[in-house]
């Protein structure tokens, strides 16, 4: 390999594997979107809320493992809450009034993680070392590919879960069709609350994961912003969308910095990615895997 | 003034409609009836150019689509109201109706916000001919009210009101009579004959086979997407496939 | 049921139509406010809420009137205060007003820019393309230094607020320059709402379909809405940098920003112009209420970073609240509060 192309496909698998972390924060809103049609802003404050206090109860002395099931329970609970003060009440109501709702929601998490925690940045040590291992040639990030792998992982038991539970099952029907969902008996508020907890729980290991690449801070629930235009390209309520959709997200991210970069200047990262998802879009206007709902009058 | 030749529709493989043929003549009052689900909705949105025909022609007029433009019906002098209201729930009954002569407009938004003479003299001209119409449809007492307050037979009017108000050539009316009371339905008829006696061709969807009988001056008969028959009150009532597909039943839940 | 309703309705489209208290608040703000206030009154309450308010009302021509939901506001802000800067340094012989509607006709022209995705796009999409204008927007400003004058970090500060000789320097005068700012865009915003274009922002708002049906040009009136919404809040931008901070850079208009204004939009009430001022009101009065109060409950542990947690807490509460219990916003909670008071009568 020349070194020009081995320092291209250095850049990019650098590219698809932090694509991989931002596609694991869009499957949290994939998860919420597909059952009950909200875009929870509150995503990334989510995460933040779950790194945060797992790194303050590790911190406290709570070995890994308990701070994780501790954490864990938290991020039920206020996948719950959020659920049953916020969305319930919220039923029915135009999408946007929903989202505007997580917005709101969003400032509150952020406010009280960071009033109970603290606002100074916290270190989080997975114990994976982030020296980069040689693959042919190509030196690529260990944490970045246990990231991917952590992924890889959620994406399958998030699979088996909805192919092969009862409530997963339900969820599908209900993603679906929610009406007829409804006629043939599922109880639509307990799938609201699974999602919710379900995206809790994704929160929680896309927050570990970013807080140990990034530290434990207020900017963590930014990573949201990253999210956006990945669910853009591959549509709100496609999870295999997100996924190849975090992966391009990533690689244009990267390539452009690089290879664009030096034209146009520095510090495209923080609108290149809406620029290419949005051109994307008017010219499929469903995205990657979305479906296209016929309009009804 | 309006035919519909072999028109097709399909949803993701579904066909709602199969070749279907209409023609309205002039001044006449057209009502399409047919089961649930037979198509009479996507006709008149295929019409008014909501949904994309897979072949088929349109001819409004002098004009032939085969997509007709939306945006440029009202020009075309067609209205239309909806089956589930469409109605702007921000709006006051006068402003909605008023909003329904927005074709015409033409002073421009700077006359507008300087309140220039012509914009007033325009405003007070809509404004006028939109009392008018309020005035015809008894809608008087509920003028300043928001249109999405009021009950659902008092918001059919209104939606009538709407497409009334620049006096159309072709008047589309899916439902119009949909959840009303007996005495409103007599009501509305007249309403309808008011607004052909000003001239208006007029395709009508309706549920009510009394009412359809006695307002319309011909019938098209759609099932399943088909065309099954299409002629004189009389002649569709003694139509057994017409009997057979539809009116029976419709007579069955009038007698029960 | 009829006669209790009237006067709501009346006040959805025809929002000022109260002549009175608009007389009575003009007597207030132009003739007795200038004889008691304090400086501190008018540099840290005043003369902000006056700028958020505008912003506030720009956006809700395009979000509460015309529907179109922008996470970007302040980037229109940004561009009308960079706008103006840019004509004040380099053609300083323009007269500030010219200037100030120069820059807003800069925000107008990004908006409109920005408004094109709508015409393809709705909802989520929507808001996700005025992200990317948000983002687009902070990039330029530091990426070319020359719209800052070279000065490092994007930092640019107001010239002299001089109008026909006549100074607007201090923090009377800077006040009174952005209520007059504000009293003649609040007035054009409510001819507009009210005019048959207002009419059309609404029905494409409420029923897009209906709304083509009987001939309003959607393309046209929502572009329209981006553009005169932009122009507001360019404005409101030129006030902030220029009769507010004096001192600004580019990461003061963050989507922080943004979010504060749809939230004053929310707060207040979407689709009508007063709600702009009440939610500008609450926002500026509501962290001087919670240091207030969290100083006295907490004593000195309450410090400016508890202070900001609190803040956004309440903030975040308010906009759920609100949403849960009064989507109309304090406009409708205050039109309750009037009509119990003259039934009390």
């Amino acid at each position: 390999m020349s070194p020009d192309l081995a320092f291209l496909v250095e850049v990019l698998v650098g590219g698809l594997l932090s694509g991989v972390m931002y596609a694991l924060v869009a499957i949290g809103f994939v998860l919420i979107y597909k059952t009950s049609g909200v875009l929870n802003f509150a995503q990334g404050a989510m995460l933040l809320f779950a790194a945060l206090t797992f790194v303050s109860l590790t911190e406290r002395g709570v070995p890994f493992a308990g701070a994780f099931v501790a954490t864990l329970g938290v991020m039920v609970l206020l996948g719950l809450t959020i659920e049953r003060a916020v969305l319930r009440p919220l039923v029915n109501q135009p999408p946007i009034t929903l989202f505007m709702a997580t917005l709101g929601v969003a400032y509150v998490i952020e406010g009280a993680a960071q009033l109970a925690w603290g606002t100074q940045v916290h270190g989080l040590d997975l114990g994976i070392d982030d020296t980069p291992i040689d693959i042919a040639g190509v030196f690529v990030s260990r944490f970045d590919l246990f990231a991917a792998a952590v992924a890889g992982l959620m994406v399958a038991v998030l699979s088996l879960f909805f192919r092969y539970t009862r409530t997963g099952l339900a969820f599908r029907a209900v993603a679906d069709d929610p009406l007829a969902a409804l006629n043939t008996g599922l109880r639509l508020p307990r799938i609201w609350a699974a999602v919710w907890i379900a995206s809790g729980i994704v929160a929680l290991v896309a927050g570990l994961l970013w807080g140990a690449r990034l530290g434990v801070q207020f900017s963590l629930s930014l990573v949201v912003l990253k999210a956006l235009p990945v669910l853009v390209l591959g549509g709100f309520d496609s999870i295999l969308g997100a996924i190849v959709a975090g992966l391009i997200v990533g690689a244009v991210e990267k390539l452009s910095e690089v290879y664009l970069g030096p034209f146009i200047g520095g510090g495209i990262e923080g609108w290149i990615a809406y620029v290419a998802a949005l051109g994307f879009l008017l010219v499929r206007p469903s995205g990657l895997f979305g479906v296209r709902s016929v309009e009804r009058v | 003034m309006l035919a519909v030749e072999a028109l097709s529709l399909s949803f993701g493989g579904t066909v709602a409609l199969d070749r279907v043929d209409l023609s309205v003549g002039v001044g006449e009052i057209h009502a399409v009836i047919g089961p649930n689900g037979a198509g009479k909705s996507s006709l008149i949105n295929a019409i008014s150019g909501l949904y994309t025909l897979d072949s088929g022609a349109i001819r409004i007029g002098d004009d032939r689509f085969t997509r007709v433009p939306t945006k440029r019906l009202a020009r075309l002098g067609v209205a239309r109201t909806f089956q589930n209201l469409a109605l702007f729930k921000g709006l006051t009954v006068l402003d909605t109706v008023t909003a329904g002569l927005v074709d015409s407009q033409s002073a421009g938004l700077a006359a507008q916000i300087l309140g220039l003479p012509t914009a007033r003299r325009e405003a007070r001209a809509q404004r006028e001919r939109a009392e008018a119409v309020i005035g015809f449809l008894d809608l008087s007492d509920v003028r300043d009210r928001l249109a999405g307050t009021l009950p659902y037979g008092v918001q059919k009017r209104v939606e009538l009101a709407r497409a009334l108000v620049a006096s159309p050539r072709l008047l589309l009316l899916d439902e119009p009579m949909a959840g009303m009371t007996a005495t409103e339905k007599q009501r509305m008829s007249g309403t309808i004959r008011a607004a052909r006696a000003s001239g208006a061709t007029i395709v009508l969807i309706e549920h009510d086979i009394g009412v359809v009988m006695s307002l319309s001056d011909r019938i098209t008969v759609l099932d399943h997407g088909r065309r099954i028959a299409s002629g004189t009150p009389a002649e569709i009532q003694a139509d057994p496939a017409v009997i057979a597909a539809y009116l029976g039943l419709a007579f069955d839940e009038e007698a029960a | 049921m009829a006669a209790t309703s009237a006067p709501l309705a009346k006040t959805v489209l025809r929002p000022s139509a109260n002549a009175v208290g608009i007389a009575l608040l003009l007597v207030l703000a132009y003739g007795i406010v200038p004889l008691v206030g304090t400086s501190y009154l008018y540099e840290a309450i005043l003369t902000p809420f006056l700028a958020l308010s505008l912003a506030a009302l720009g956006l809700n021509l395009l979000t509460g009137y015309a529907g179109q939901l922008s996470l970007g506001s302040s980037a229109f802000m940004a561009l009308g205060a960079y706008a103006a800067f840019n004509l004040s340094l380099r053609l300083p012989f323009l007269p500030l007003p010219v200037t100030i509607v120069l820059a807003g006709l800069v925000a107008a022209t990004a908006g409109l820019a920005a408004g094109l995705p709508a015409l393809r796009l709705r909802g989520f999409y929507l808001a996700v393309s005025t992200l990317a204008v948000q983002f687009f927007v902070g990039w330029v400003l530091n990426r070319f230094a020359w719209i800052s004058n070279d000065s490092p970090s994007g930092v640019i500060s107001a010239p002299p607020l001089v109008i026909a000789g006549l100074s607007f320097e201090d923090a009377r005068g800077r006040y009174l320059f952005s209520l007059t700012v504000v009293a003649l865009l609040t007035f054009l915003a409510w001819r507009l709402v009210t005019s048959p274009t207002g009419r059309s922002f609404v029905a494409v708002r409420d029923n897009e379909t209906a709304a083509r049906v009987i001939g309003v040009k959607v393309a046209r009136t929502k572009l329209l809405a981006f553009a005169l919404s932009s122009f507001v809040v360019g404005v409101a931008g030129v006030l902030w940098a220029f009769a507010y901070l004096r001192t600004v850079e580019p990461a003061g208009f963050n989507l922080d920003r943004s979010f504060q204004i749809l939230f004053i939009v929310i707060i207040g009430g979407l689709g009508t112009l007063r709600g702009a001022f009440l939610g500008a009101g609450l926002i500026v009065v509501l962290p001087l209420l919670l240091s207030r109060f969290g100083a006295a409950v907490l004593g000195d542990g309450f410090d400016s970073g508890t202070l900001e947690m609190c803040q956004r807490i309440a903030l975040g509460t308010l906009i759920v609240a609100f949403l849960i219990r009064e989507p109309a916003g304090l406009a409708a909670l205050l039109d309750r509060a009037v009509r119990c008071l003259r039934r009390a009568d």
